[in-house]
């Protein structure tokens, strides 16, 4: 008998565990922004949680393309920021943001970097054609906008079907970071922050021109449960505690 | 009728051709090496028998993304094996669809271990023992006896190692990456395609490969039914 007990109140004890999460009392503002804005945003974060106690922010972190169809889904999100204006757009198009709101909050370019060691010895967009170059990191185009970026650059230059048998398509532009760092590509594009990140792992070989710069769009959504909360984020990011932080991470103003 | 929410072109056929080839050899890989495996846990007696036992059953219980990891270190190109491959006989794993037999391979090991190990530990040692009076060797033994004595268990675990194989993608995205008509496997189309909005591409295909593993789920339980 007294073992049943026993295992009766270790079972409660154990459902008690399990279900306390789901009756948090903190606020919670979920921000579904883009990858490249991970270390930026993360150092955002607890200032912003500082200013507006009882708050609770949650980050969810991945390629904008993915944000926006979670977004379709009807995911949760209150604060949407993505890695370029097309998805914005897909949003605003969509009914999910009001266009009045978005604002660009950011700017960052982009590189084409290689690992340290430089196995393929690249030197500038022209290598690439070289046989020395056997692979060549670039985000997903229809969903990664570092490489959407990457490919109409390429395409400008009539070099994009020329390279693609080489390309290795990343899930986000930090997998082509990570490929890079690793030493798994020869030569990779990602953000001028995502290269400074990496620090002594990844060398950039040059800044690609682009006909737009990389802009960073961050809109409130309609579906948001907490407006007002969602505003002041969006506002925080945009004062000068944010931009600050912003710039050392490697973002320019807009 | 109306067929618009389903699709059949050269972005279909090419993930399920490229599954089948990864899947189908992957189980055979997984198969030889863990039906081996298995006879030598259950028939030696040697000090880190457990040990080796919770290692070869590890895939099973480890996220994908650990195991892709580990790959990663291992078959990457600065990783001592991929490092060794590469300099001694210039072969790259990374990103190729050899890469994603492997990373199939190390998922649906566990599964035919497991299964085989069970079968052979249900088969008599005195069979064995019989065969050995008459005179057949140790190879003869396992081939002729002990083996057509597990052979159910074996073939379910092989099932189940195939479908497993079937739907990885953790390690198959870390190791292998995700390039279409190169590495793209099934599972990894259906994230792609609804990363991309092609709902019709999603559907087709989830329905191929829920089917085939449906039909795999029911062949094995009925072989894993006793025989009156």
């Amino acid at each position: 008998m007294k073992r049943v007990l026993n295992s009766l109140i270790l079972s409660c004890a154990c459902m008690v565990l399990v279900l306390a999460p789901l009756s948090a009392h903190a606020e919670e503002l979920i921000v579904s922004a883009a990858a490249s804005l991970t270390d930026a945003f993360t150092d955002i974060e607890p200032g912003f949680e500082k200013a507006n106690p009882g708050v609770d922010v949650v980050m969810n972190f991945a390629a904008s393309g993915a944000l926006y169809r979670q977004i379709e889904q009807g995911a949760p999100a209150d604060v949407f920021a993505s890695a370029n204006p097309k998805w914005m757009q897909k949003a605003v198009d969509n009914g999910f943001v009001d266009k009045a709101n978005v604002v660009t909050f950011a700017q960052n370019a982009l590189v084409l970097a290689v690992p340290a060691d430089n196995p393929a010895g690249v030197k500038s967009l022209d290598d690439l054609k070289g046989d020395a170059v056997k692979s060549i990191g670039i985000g997903t185009p229809e969903t990664v906008p570092a490489g959407q970026y990457a490919k109409s650059a390429l395409t400008a230059q009539k070099l994009y079907t020329t390279l693609e048998p080489k390309m290795i398509f990343g899930e986000s532009v930090r997998q082509v970071l990570d490929y890079l760092s690793r030493g798994e590509v020869d030569c990779g594009f990602v953000y001028k922050t995502d290269a400074v990140k990496a620090g002594d792992a990844v060398a950039i070989v040059a800044e690609i021109p682009l006909e737009k710069p990389v802009s960073y769009p961050i809109a409130v959504l309609k579906n948001s449960t907490n407006s007002k909360m969602a505003q002041a984020f969006v506002d925080y990011v945009q004062s000068e505690e944010g931009m600050t932080l912003l710039e050392a991470r490697g973002f320019k103003r807009p | 009728m109306d067929f618009s929410w389903f699709k059949v072109g050269p972005e279909f056929l090419q993930p399920l051709l490229l599954t089948l080839k990864v899947a189908g050899l992957a189980t055979a890989a997984a198969t030889v090496i863990g039906v081996a495996m298995a006879y030598v846990l259950t028939r030696w007696r040697f000090a880190l028998r457990d040990f080796v036992d919770a290692v070869c059953t590890l895939p099973l219980v480890m996220p994908p993304t650990v195991l892709g990891y580990y790959l990663l270190v291992i078959i990457g190109r600065r990783g001592f094996l991929g490092k060794w491959l590469q300099e001694v006989f210039g072969i790259t794993l990374m990103f190729t669809w050899q890469g994603a037999v492997i990373a199939a391979t190390v998922v649906a090991f566990p599964l035919v271990f497991k299964s085989a190990r069970a079968a052979l530990e249900g088969v008599g040692k005195q069979y064995e023992d019989a065969a050995r009076t008459l005179g057949l060797g140790e190879a003869a033994v396992f081939l002729r006896v002990s083996l057509p004595l597990a052979f159910r268990g074996v073939v379910a675990g092989t099932m189940l190692a195939f479908a497993r194989a079937l739907g990885e993608f953790g390690a198959t995205l870390m190791v292998a990456g995700n390039l279409p008509g190169r590495t793209q496997t099934l599972s990894l189309a259906v994230y792609s395609a609804v990363q991309a909005g092609d709902d019709a591409l999603a559907n087709s295909l989830v329905l191929i490969i829920s089917c085939v593993c449906v039909f795999i789920l029911v062949t094995t339980s009925r072989l894993l039914q006793p025989k009156f």
